[in-house]
């Protein structure tokens, strides 16, 4: 599965342009707990989360995100949207919850990452 | 005041030897700590992994030396009066100090317990107080120290060997 699959799957919206869709998901976490992320991804991720502050793109200077998805219709600040963008990090804001985000891309094959 | 040692299996011998060596750091980075301050907080961490992984070193230990540092440095940013934190690059390992302000750990072997927290409200919101700060960075280093007491400054430090 893509990026662009997944923003497909959730309805999402891309929240910025030329963010790089054709990257390769390999797994996903699901957290709203920046220690549970920690601990728990040691593989390239995709993380889905209701979280919208700068920590959570700070996350990605110590672990390897493949990218992020906001649920529940959240959207973080222009100011954390650009932390993402220059650090090349694609987010994708959902108004799907992330109990049925999850689920939509469980269905579709994208596999639990490794804890 | 109080004190808590860690040490992984088989690192015993060399974490004896770091105590009792001369030899300065190679690079050394420091990083100011602001009480509460959630924009600041983890840069340092991430400036010291890019030095590392300018250096070369193994991904596998980049990720747990960031992972360990972050979480100590989230740390004294949501729980002390502020403090420093203190890089320290040798030929083989790294090492880190966290040196607060206070006000101290008041039960250093209660805040291991993963799941127990002290956070307030504003550091919970952001997503932090899940309790697995300490635990975190225990299980991502070969060694860990604190020294601490209710009413006094903090130091924690970490140990992670690079080869």
């Amino acid at each position: 599965m893509i990026l662009r699959d997944v923003a497909k799957l959730l309805e999402g919206e891309v929240l910025y342009p030329d963010a790089d869709l054709d990257r390769e998901v390999p797994c996903a976490f699901a957290s709203d707990l920046i220690s549970d992320i920690l601990m728990c991804t040691k593989e390239p991720t995709l993380l889905l989360t209701g979280l919208t502050n700068n920590q959570v793109i700070r996350l990605s200077d110590m672990i390897d995100l493949t990218g992020i998805v906001f649920v529940r219709g959240k959207k973080p600040l222009p100011e954390v949207i650009k932390m993402a963008e220059e650090r090349g990090l694609p987010i994708i804001s959902t108004k799907f919850t992330l109990y049925r985000s999850s689920g939509l891309l469980f269905n579709a094959g994208l596999r639990s990452c490794k804890i | 005041m109080a004190e808590y040692w860690y040490i992984a299996e088989g690192f015993e011998e060399r974490i004896k030897d770091f105590q009792s060596r001369k030899t300065e750091a190679e690079v050394n980075l420091d990083f100011e700590i602001p009480e509460k301050d959630f924009n600041a907080a983890g840069k340092g961490s991430s400036e010291l992994k890019d030095l590392l992984k300018r250096l070369g070193v193994n991904s596998e230990i980049l990720r747990r030396i960031a992972v360990a540092s972050y979480e100590a440095e989230i740390n004294v940013a949501a729980h002390s009066k502020g403090g420093v934190m203190y890089s320290a690059v040798y030929d083989d390992l790294i090492h880190i100090r966290f040196q607060d302000d206070g006000p101290g750990i008041e039960d250093i072997d209660q805040a291991m317990v993963p799941g127990f927290s002290t956070a307030d409200d504003l550091v919970r919101e952001l997503g932090f107080g899940a309790g697995l700060g300490l635990p975190n960075i225990k299980k991502n280093s070969d060694a860990m120290h604190i020294v601490s007491a209710k009413g006094s400054p903090t130091l924690l430090e970490l140990f992670i060997y690079i080869s």
